[in-house]
C-alpha cells in the first residue's frame, strides 16, 4: 500500500502545523480506507489548494456582504473597508421597504415576484412534464412519436434565438407585466420530461397490470402509484428548476416594464443604471445578497436532491 | 421513438388531455416565434416600418459581410473557448484535490458548489464591483500594483472581467461532474499502479485523465453552451457589452439589434444563425456524449 521511500521529508522534521494534519492521516489508514499512499506533504498541499479555492470563490460574496453593511461613503471610499460595518439592519430594511436609487420598487415587493416567478415555473414544468411522459409512456395513440418529436425540438429554441417573435406573442396575449407573461412561456421543459419518461420506463409493468385488473382508471394509477413512485425525481427537479426560474433574466427584462413587476434579479441590475456616483451601492450590495440567499439556501439544505437534480437533468 | 410499455392504458381522449398544456405552450412560445424568426429572416421591412418584402438569402449575405458581426463572432470564441478551458482546468485542479483528502471532503464540496445557485446577472453586479475602477477593491489593489486598470476602457480588461465572473459561477458545476467522475474510478486501478512505481503525477497523467476523458468531453460541450447563451445576465450586468463592442458575443448582439435597434430582418437571422449553432450542439450532446460519468 504505502510507498515510504520516497517521501519527501520525516515527520519530524516537518512543522507543526504538517504535524498536526499527520494525526487524522495516520488514523485514517488504521481505519484503512482512502489514501493509496502517504504522502503528507502532498496531503497538506491538498488541503491549501482547496482551502484557497473556497477561498476565492466566497471572496465576491463576502466583499458584497462587507459592502451591504456600511454606509454609502464608507463603501466610495478607495479602499472600501473589508471587515462588516455596523449598518446591516438599516441597510437591509432600507432595501426590502424602498430598494436603491431611481427605482420606487421596494425589494421586498421583487423578492415576492421572484418567489412566485420561480415557484410557478418549477412547478409548472413539473406537472406538465409528469402528464406528458404519463401520456407517451402509458398510451398508444396516433401522432405519439409527432408529439414526442415535438417536445424534444424544444431544446435547440432557448429563449434566447427567438427573442423578438416571442415578445410579440406574449405581448398580443396581453400578458406582458403579468405573472402568466414572466412564466408560462417558460413552463414547457423537454429535459423534465425527458426524466420523468425514462423513470417511468423502469416501473414494472406489473404494477399497471394491478392497477387494470383492481379496475383503477390511469388518473388513479397516475395518482395513486406513479405519483408517488416518482417523488424522489420530483424533489432533485424541484431544485434544479426552482433555481432556474428564480435566476431568470433575459425573460423577465423583455416582459416587464414596470417596477412592480420585477423581479429581485432584474431589480439588482436596474439600482446600478445612472453612473457611479448615483448608485446607493451599498443598497444594491444588499439586495444582491438578498437576490443570492433564497436559491443558495436551496442548494444547501437540498444538497442530495440538488446533485441528484443536476446530474440527472443532463442525462 | 420510444420503446414501449407492453401494459398501457386505453382511451380515445385521455391522453391528448395529458399532453394538451405541454404541446400549448410547445406551439404558442416555440414553434410560432421560431417559424416568425425564420419567416423575417429572408424579410425586411420597408422603410416606413410597413409591409415586409422577400429578400431571399440578403439578410445572411449581409451579416456575413458586417465586420461588427464578424467581430461579435470572434468575441464570442475568444470568450467561450476562456471560459470553458479555464473553468475545466481549475474545477479539475480543485475536484483532483477534494477526492484525494479524506477528511472535510464533503465540506469543501459544499462549500464549492453554492455558486451555481448565484444568478448569471448578479454574478454580473458581484464582479463589476470588484474590479469598478473607482470603487472596487481589486481595483484599487491592482492600481497599488502598477497596473493601469479600467475595463470601461480596455477591451481586453473587459473581456477578462466577463470571463473571471462566467468561470466562476460554472466552477462549482464543473467540479461536481469532476469530482463524481473521479470517485467512479475503481481505486484498485489506482493502487496496482503504486505498486508498480507510478508516482501521483504519472498516475494521473495515465490512469485517472484518460478514464476521466468523457467526462471532460461532456462537460466541454456543456461549458461552450453555457458560455454562449446564458452567459447574456454576466455581459448585460458587468459591462453591457462594451467597451465599444469588446464584450459583445452573439446572444447579446441579437438582443441589442432586435430589441434595442429594432432591425427585424438582420436580428432575425441572427437568431437563424445562433439556432444552427444550438441545433449543431444539441446534435454533438446527443450523438457523442452517450456515457458521460460512470456511476
Amino acid at each position: 500500500m504505502s510507498s515510504t521511500s520516497n517521501r519527501p521529508a520525516s515527520p519530524a522534521r516537518l512543522p507543526l502545523l504538517a504535524r498536526m494534519l499527520l494525526l487524522p492521516r495516520t488514523w485514517a489508514q488504521a481505519r484503512g480506507d482512502g489514501m493509496v499512499e502517504d504522502r503528507p506533504v502532498l496531503t497538506l498541499l491538498s488541503h491549501v489548494v482547496l482551502i484557497l479555492g473556497v477561498a476565492i470563490v466566497a471572496f465576491p460574496v463576502y466583499v458584497t456582504f462587507v459592502a451591504s453593511t456600511h454606509t454609502v461613503q464608507e463603501v466610495l471610499a478607495a479602499p472600501m473597508p473589508l471587515t462588516p460595518g455596523s449598518h446591516f439592519v438599516e441597510n437591509y430594511l432600507t432595501a426590502l421597504e424602498r430598494g436603491a436609487g431611481e427605482s420606487s420598487a421596494g425589494v421586498g415587493r421583487m423578492m415576492v415576484n421572484s418567489l412566485v416567478s420561480a415557484l410557478v415555473i418549477a412547478i409548472g414544468k413539473i406537472a406538465i412534464s409528469l402528464l406528458s411522459a404519463f401520456a407517451i409512456v402509458y398510451f398508444r395513440f396516433p401522432l405519439r412519436g409527432f408529439f414526442f418529436w415535438m417536445i424534444f425540438v424544444t431544446l435547440m429554441l432557448p429563449v434566447e434565438v427567438r427573442i423578438l417573435p416571442t415578445y410579440t406573442v406574449v405581448s398580443d396575449l396581453g400578458m406582458l407585466d403579468s405573472y402568466a407573461g414572466l412564466t408560462i412561456p417558460l413552463i414547457a421543459s423537454a429535459t423534465a420530461t425527458f426524466l420523468f419518461r425514462q423513470f417511468f420506463l423502469t416501473i414494472p409493468d406489473e404494477l399497471a397490470e394491478a392497477a387494470r385488473i383492481d379496475g383503477a382508471g390511469p388518473l388513479r394509477f397516475l395518482r395513486d402509484v406513479v405519483v408517488p413512485l416518482s417523488r424522489t425525481n420530483i424533489a432533485a427537479l424541484f431544485v434544479i428548476l426552482f433555481i432556474y426560474g428564480w435566476n431568470q433574466y433575459l425573460w423577465p427584462l423583455l416582459v416587464t416594464t414596470q417596477e412592480s413587476m420585477y423581479t429581485i434579479v432584474i431589480g439588482t441590475k436596474r439600482m446600478i443604471l445612472g453612473g457611479d456616483a448615483a448608485v446607493e451601492w451599498h443598497l444594491v450590495m444588499a439586495t444582491a445578497m438578498l437576490a443570492m440567499l433564497p436559491p443558495a439556501l436551496v442548494v444547501l439544505l437540498m444538497q442530495r436532491w440538488f446533485v441528484k437534480g443536476l446530474v440527472e437533468t443532463e442525462k | 421513438m420510444a420503446v414501449g410499455k407492453r401494459a398501457v392504458f386505453q382511451s380515445r381522449w385521455l391522453p391528448y388531455a395529458l399532453l394538451a398544456p405541454q404541446i400549448l405552450v410547445t406551439v404558442l412560445f416555440f414553434f410560432l416565434p421560431a417559424g416568425q424568426m425564420l419567416y423575417q429572416s429572408v424579410h425586411i421591412q420597408d422603410a416606413f416600418g410597413g409591409s415586409l418584402q422577400f429578400v431571399g438569402f440578403d439578410n445572411f449575405r449581409d451579416l456575413l459581410r458586417d465586420p461588427l458581426y464578424l467581430a461579435s463572432f470572434k468575441v464570442t470564441a475568444v470568450f467561450s473557448v476562456a471560459v470553458a478551458a479555464l473553468g475545466l482546468a481549475i474545477s479539475l485542479v480543485l475536484a483532483v484535490f477534494a477526492d484525494r483528502v479524506i477528511h472535510g471532503a464533503g465540506a469543501y464540496k459544499t462549500l464549492l458548489i453554492w455558486p451555481y445557485a448565484v444568478a448569471p446577472a448578479v454574478a454580473g453586479v458581484l464582479w463589476m464591483f470588484l474590479f469598478n475602477p473607482t470603487l472596487g477593491i481589486v481595483a484599487y489593489w491592482l492600481r497599488q500594483r502598477g497596473v493601469d486598470w479600467n475595463y470601461l476602457i480596455y477591451d481586453g480588461q473587459a473581456l477578462l472581467l466577463v470571463i473571471l465572473a462566467a468561470v466562476w459561477k460554472q466552477v462549482s458545476y464543473n467540479f461536481l461532474f469532476f469530482l463524481a467522475g473521479l470517485q467512479s474510478i475503481p481505486k484498485s486501478l489506482i493502487e496496482a499502479a503504486a505498486i508498480d512505481g507510478a508516482g501521483p503525477v504519472k498516475r494521473f497523467a495515465t490512469i485517472v485523465f484518460p478514464l476521466l476523458s468523457p467526462t471532460t468531453f461532456f462537460l466541454l460541450v456543456v461549458n461552450i453552451v453555457f458560455a454562449f447563451f446564458e452567459t447574456f445576465g454576466i455581459i448585460d450586468a458587468a459591462t453591457s457589452g462594451g467597451p465599444g463592442q469588446a464584450t459583445e458575443i452573439l446572444v447579446y448582439k441579437v438582443y441589442k439589434d432586435g430589441f434595442k435597434g429594432l432591425d427585424l430582418g438582420g436580428s432575425a437571422a441572427q437568431s437563424a444563425v445562433l439556432m444552427a449553432i444550438v441545433i449543431a450542439l444539441t446534435v454533438v450532446q446527443f450523438r457523442y456524449v452517450e456515457r458521460k460519468v460512470q456511476y
